[in-house]
């Protein structure tokens, strides 16, 4: 039963990623060659994609550790805001950026006030300085995760045998980030794999072109469909290895059961700890909400001023939200249930699937496949909440899947000697214990839903436009300031409906 | 069950509604049916003259038009579509599912237009975009720009047309020696963005000394935010043109409505839309003449490659622009 349910979820996913994929090889028939261009574009993106990981995930390390074992009056608002960057339309976020970083931005303004030369974002590491904004965030929340799924017992054993800082980490924290470090390193980078509007923009010139507007160019321009199935099977193939690389250094943690005591952290006492983690918390604070305070400041005087269809498109996508959200869960349990079920790592496999399909390929696919059967415009909303559904999966079963095996690697064997199967073992274990990390998976697919502008666009029918894309339709057409003020809107919303999946999660627990 | 009722009564009521009035489907860019854009004004003027229903469907911008259109191909729903440039028109024309236009008004174009299918509805010259209070003396050619350290924000020829447009502008202008003159700007182009979207945005939020969009870009800010300090450079090598066209397809069975539109879209009630919704100038001036800040700049002269002259260009100044920009 677990097994058909994870079955047939993985198929779904198959079918929207490899499926749509191969909608559109079949449609183009023929042999392509890749060109010299295309080589530069693949080893352009892997290496931005293989910096910007590697990155991101060094940085979130200390910045989760020194979150994980303080307490401090509003660290529940900074963690949840720390999702905000992930959730914004890329544009606004580079003009978030900019407005920090840019030409006329605040450090070079600081610079230029010191006498010193400005620095220009515009290059490689502007490149990975965006995906970092973008990714830390993301995966200090998912080591977050990790560490309050440390039991409170190992932190109490080793206050009384006196363990040092040294051997907390050594001996309780780097077995819980051989665990959890690999699948999160391999999500981001795969996310930074097809990103495409940030690297050129903020690339500087083609120099930084990706196989993602490799891809784009095939279809928009040359309409080379079996150009576009190509590059994007090449990504596939790149998500495939990438992921089999990350499982075989990836260990299972070693469990051992607790009793969900509140976590108390003596071994954090030293003065010098204190400070240190003050420093690199006020750090990663300021690098992520200077530019989501300047996009704020910007957005307020449009916000008050956005025609009343603005409004209509964010109710519109509260609703592909929600239903999203809901989807995301279901199809994130069901594969996470088969996983552990099973041990099989198909499941993981196809849990990754929607991270590296092109969203080009996968929208054109899509219509391909709907086109000849039904409406694509009246299917827009119900289709854009499936896709946005699957992209939000490999972020909601990273949170899921390492909190299940722990459940059952803790409390199985007693599940198994009382005869608690199907439903009830659900009901009665999984689902209580899976509360916090599923509040968090459902918020974090609420909240990717309503910002991601996903396939949208080619399915779009008439007055159907979701909040993004109103946001690049006021750009569009020089609205720039009620641009601003819808993606203010925007984030608010999607930081609101993180917040309240999240804090419906998390009950009375504090992390 | 119920649920289901109600939506087999709803599509039953739905049809009736159809059957009674016939229905044009016109596939266009997505900005044009925004409800800031030309699209409901159109909507509501067409309907009465034609007894019929105009549905607009939005498919992203004018490369996703036509890219839509193939996808498709004889089996489309579209009648008409409405959107495509100049620099897409003979790839649109083919795919042979386009169907030659009637006889046309006299437009006011710069350029004599000669296309048997497409109708153009709108055109603009490309032209850099600056702010008046932060360069005072404007660069007036390529090679004046090439001499100054301003930064500029263009967009990328491979996923946007404003960006092909400059593609062409350099071509036109300086042919064999355009990659040259790439090489000479590459240090004035602070970046490369996909669409005009972002490339506007950089530069109204300062982060660019000038920006590629339209001549009649500094009347937007004029009209509508009374703001007289955007200003476009002119260039003494010319400047280059987008045409914007509609044309209907062989398929469509709705034959007559189509002409009657095509039509219909160069008549005041159509064209009088454009200038304020659009930001173009109209194919056929309005009786009522242009609005303010549409005069201001005036190109002594026009550049525009025929449609077979933009498709065998297009790959061979491609790769010049990214040779000399990719270092």
């Amino acid at each position: 039963m677990t097994l058909w349910a994870g079955g047939a979820v993985a198929a779904l996913l198959g079918l929207l990623t490899l499926g749509t994929l191969a909608a559109v090889a079949l449609r183009a028939g023929g042999s392509v060659l890749l060109s010299v261009a295309d080589l530069s574009a693949l080893r352009f993106t892997l290496e931005q994609a293989a910096l910007s990981a590697a990155l991101s995930v060094s940085l979130a390390v200390p910045v989760a550790r020194a979150l994980a074992r303080r307490r401090f009056p509003g660290r529940r608002w900074l963690v949840a805001l720390m999702g905000a960057p992930f959730l914004l339309p890329v544009i606004v976020a580079v003009f978030g950026l900019l407005a920090l970083f840019g030409r006329h931005g605040l450090l070079n303004a600081g610079l230029a006030l010191l006498g010193l030369p400005g620095v220009s974002i515009y290059g490689l590491h502007g490149v990975v300085l965006a995906h970092v904004f973008f990714n830390l965030p993301l995966a200090v929340r998912l080591l977050l995760q990790g560490w309050r799924a440390i039991p409170a017992e190992r932190f109490r054993l080793a206050a009384a045998l006196g363990f040092s800082p040294a051997d907390v980490a050594r001996l309780i924290e780097r077995p819980m980030l051989r665990a959890v470090l690999p699948g999160a390193t391999l999500a981001i980078f795969l996310v930074c794999l097809t990103s495409f509007a940030v690297a050129l923009t903020l690339g500087g010139g083609p120099a930084a072109t990706t196989v993602e507007l490799a891809i784009y160019q095939a279809f928009r321009f040359d309409f080379d469909l079996g150009r576009a199935a190509l590059l994007a099977g090449i990504q596939f193939v790149l998500c495939g290895g990438a992921t089999l690389i990350a499982f075989r250094v990836g260990l299972p943690a070693t469990e051992a059961p607790g009793l969900d005591r509140p976590v108390e952290r003596w071994d954090a006492g030293a003065p010098l700890l204190r400070l240190q983690d003050a420093v690199l918390i006020t750090l990663a604070a300021l690098f992520l909400m200077i530019p989501l305070g300047l996009v704020a400041v910007d957005g307020v005087p449009g916000l008050l001023a956005l025609p009343a269809p603005v409004w209509l498109s964010a109710l519109r996508s509260l609703g592909v939200a929600v239903a999203s959200s809901a989807l995301c869960g279901g199809m994130a349990l069901a594969l996470a249930l088969a996983r552990t079920a099973s041990g099989r790592a198909a499941f993981d496999l196809a849990g990754m699937l929607p991270l590296v399909a092109s969203p080009l390929v996968l929208g054109t696919g899509l219509f391909l496949l709907v086109n000849p059967v039904a409406d694509p415009a009246f299917w827009a909303l119900p289709v854009t909440a499936l896709v946005n559904a699957a992209m939000a999966l490999p972020f909601a079963l990273r949170a899921l899947q390492p909190a299940l095996d722990r459940i059952e690697a803790t409390h199985g064997r007693l599940a198994d000697s009382l005869g608690l199967t199907g439903w009830a073992r659900l009901r009665l274990l999984i689902l209580p214990r899976l509360r916090g990390p599923l509040g968090f998976a459902l918020g974090l697919a609420a909240a990717l839903s309503m910002g991601d502008l996903g396939v949208i666009a080619i399915f779009a029918g008439p007055g159907g436009a979701t909040l993004p894309l109103q946001v690049y339709r006021l750009m569009g057409a020089y609205r720039m300031a009620q641009a601003s003020g819808a993606a203010l809107l925007l984030l608010g919303l999607s930081l609101g409906l993180f917040w309240l999946f999240d804090r419906g999660g998390r009950g009375d627990a504090d992390a | 069950m119920k649920v289901s009722l109600i939506a087999a009564g709803f599509c039953a009521l739905a049809s009736f509604a159809q059957a009674e009035t016939p229905t044009l489907t016109i596939y266009t860019y997505d900005s044009f049916i925004a409800d800031w854009g030309p699209g409901p004004a159109v909507k509501k003027a067409f309907e009465p003259i034609c007894h019929c229903t105009l549905n607009f469907v939005g498919t992203g911008d004018g490369a996703a038009l036509l890219s839509r259109i193939k996808l498709e191909g004889a089996r489309t729903k579209a009648d008409v579509v409405l959107g495509l440039d100049t620099s897409l028109t003979a790839d649109a024309e083919a795919t042979g599912l386009f169907a030659p236009h009637g006889t046309l008004p006299k437009m006011d174009l710069p350029v004599a237009w000669t296309d048997p299918d497409f109708v153009p509805f709108d055109w603009g010259w490309f032209a850099f975009v600056y702010d008046k209070t932060k360069v005072p003396v404007p660069p007036t050619s390529f090679t004046e720009l090439a001499k100054t350290d301003l930064k500029v924000v263009i967009e990328d020829p491979r996923s946007s047309t404003p960006g092909l447009g400059l593609l062409y502008w350099v071509k036109d202008a300086y042919g064999d020696k355009a990659g040259e003159v790439w090489k000479s700007l590459a240090h004035n182009i602070l970046t490369v963005t996909p669409s005009w979207d972002e490339a506007y945005g950089l530069f109204t939020k300062g982060e660019a000394d000038m920006v590629l969009s339209y001549t009649t870009s500094p009347a937007y800010h004029l009209i509508e935010e009374k703001d007289a300090t955007k200003a476009a450079a002119m260039f003494t090598e010319g400047h280059y043109m987008q045409v914007e066209v509609a044309a209907k397809l062989k398929a469509s069975p709705n034959q007559a409505l189509a002409d009657q539109f095509l039509a219909f879209m160069l008549t005041d009630a159509f064209q009088s839309v454009i200038p304020e919704t659009n930001w173009m100038y109209p194919a056929v001036t309005p009786k009522d003449g242009l609005p303010d800040g549409f005069d201001m700049y005036r190109p002594t002269k026009s550049l525009l490659y025929s449609a077979d002259e933009a498709k065998t260009l297009r790959d061979g100044a491609l790769a010049e622009w990214q040779a000399a920009l990719s270092k």
